[in-house]
């Protein structure tokens, strides 16, 4: 199969999530055995006629009929994408890029952190690591979203928030007085959350200025920096390391990553000129 | 007294304190519960407390005529809220909500800045811990100014 050409996807449900993000649906037209991928990776979706992107998968690893992605919608390609119906034909590329370690996080304690849109790309982690409940020690999310409008899956989220094996935090940067839930930016979250350091894994993904500032709390409470693992986002063209759109330093993150762990890319990170 | 004084010393904020100090905060010590909804304190009231939260979570208003009250912050266990009572002119610059019923050690702030002032050994351990917490919270709203998530 050449990597470099779509297959088609047919929209089978589009919904609205917040003012400014959807998830669809997608079943394939051609490959009836299914998709499927490890939590982390993402996909080039081409929109005919506009342009083709990168958005990981945001659906359930262990669900291989539908393709699921969520998105916010801030350009050309993401726009137009929203204006996706039911039935809309879409190209896909993929499943591409190195997952989150959830092979080499058992036994450890999951601490997943997440900064708006980010939630789509861990949303996998949290399917797998459920179904797997017993591999893993504690598993905690923290979230951070700008208004409680703007809090991704909140229907999802509540109905995992009375389950017992799970700590969910969510915290948003403003809110008027009926919000009854944390007021802070989302590291404010880590020095109290309920983890041992000595035997966590740390998975984030968020815009890269939240990535950094966790980090550094992260490292405050003792965490190893190869235990932290975060999701880079550079613009792509081939999803697959020929073009060198993606490089970030001596990486390319489209098939070295997105995911990384810190101590893999503390050298570039935050680096003006990279 | 004793209880509280167990209460106290297992609170971040007087970890490692000496027992002697431990002891001179006692006596400026009460123990506090907020039910839901009611107030810690409202702006322009005068600043004569400090708080030590136990559990709980407390949100921090600002009230606009526009908008209604802007939680600018919430705080729960672990946390402290209040440092106006070390400042001139003992005036809070914002209202204090409990959201959940929220336990709290209170300490008499003329009480507690009268021992800082006559014992500098405690005035400077407070001001070492406050100024952790100024640090941790100006950093917290530098990154809460960059406004994360909106639009690049
Ligand atoms: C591996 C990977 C996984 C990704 N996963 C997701 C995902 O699951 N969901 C998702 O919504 N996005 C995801 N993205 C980001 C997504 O690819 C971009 O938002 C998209 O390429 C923007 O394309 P556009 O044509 O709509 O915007 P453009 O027309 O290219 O950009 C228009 C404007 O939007 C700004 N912009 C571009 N990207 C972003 C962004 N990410 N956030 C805010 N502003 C931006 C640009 O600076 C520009 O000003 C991922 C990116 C990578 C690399
Ligand atoms: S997008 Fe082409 S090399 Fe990464």
């Amino acid at each position: 199969m050449d990597v470099m050409i779509p297959t088609t996807y047919k929209v089978q449900k589009f919904f609205k999530e917040t003012h400014d993000t959807f998830t669809i649906e997608l079943k394939s037209i051609e490959n009836k055995n299914g998709f499927s991928f490890e939590p982390g990776q993402f996909n080039m979706i081409y929109i005919f006629g506009v342009g083709e992107i990168p958005i990981s998968i945001s659906g359930d690893p262990n669900k291989h009929g539908v393709l699921v992605h969520t998105t916010r919608a801030v350009g050309t390609v993401t726009r137009e994408m929203a204006k996706l119906k039911k039935d809309g034909i879409v190209g896909i590329r993929g499943p591409f890029g190195k997952p989150w370690p959830i092979k080499e996080a058992v036994g450890n304690d999951i601490l997943l952190i997440a900064g708006g849109i980010g939630l789509a790309p861990l949303r996998p982690v949290i399917y797998h690591v459920l179904s797997h409940r017993e591999y893993y020690g504690k598993i905690i999310l923290l979230y951070g979203a700008r208004t409680p409008q703007d809090i991704l899956y909140r229907k999802e989220l509540e109905r995992l928030k009375s389950r017992l094996d799970i700590d969910i935090i969510v915290t948003v940067d403003r809110a008027v007085k009926n919000w009854t839930g944390n007021v802070g930016v989302v590291t404010t979250l880590i020095p109290r959350a309920p983890f041992d350091p000595i035997n966590t894994t740390a998975m984030i993904c968020g815009p890269e200025i939240m990535m950094r500032y966790t980090i550094v709390e992260l490292l405050k409470r003792g965490l190893a920096k190869e235990n932290i693992f975060v999701s880079m986002e550079r613009n792509m063209k081939c999803g697959v390391g020929f073009c060198g759109h993606c490089q970030y330093g001596t990486e390319f993150i489209c098939k070295d990553g997105p995911v990384f762990s810190y101590k893999e890319i503390e050298h570039l990170f935050g680096k003006r000129e990279i | 007294m004793e209880s509280l004084e167990k209460i106290l010393i297992q609170h971040p904020f007087v970890e490692g304190l000496p027992s002697e100090h431990i002891q001179l905060i006692l006596g400026c010590a009460k123990n506090v519960v907020f039910e839901p909804g009611k107030y810690l304190f409202k702006e322009n009231e005068e600043a004569n407390s400090f708080y030590i939260i136990r559990s709980g979570k407390v949100a921090l208003e600002i009230y606009s005529p526009e908008v209604g009250s802007i939680i600018i912050q919430t705080l729960g266990e672990g946390e402290i809220i209040g440092w106006s009572w070390m400042v001139p002119p003992y005036q809070w610059r914002f209202d204090a909500r409990a959201i959940e019923l929220t336990r709290v050690i209170e300490l008499d702030g003329t009480c507690l800045r009268n021992k800082c002032e006559t014992d500098p050994s405690l005035g400077y351990e407070i001001m070492k811990r406050l100024a952790n917490v100024f640090e941790q919270r100006i950093n917290a709203m530098r990154i809460q100014l960059l406004d994360l998530y909106g639009k690049k």
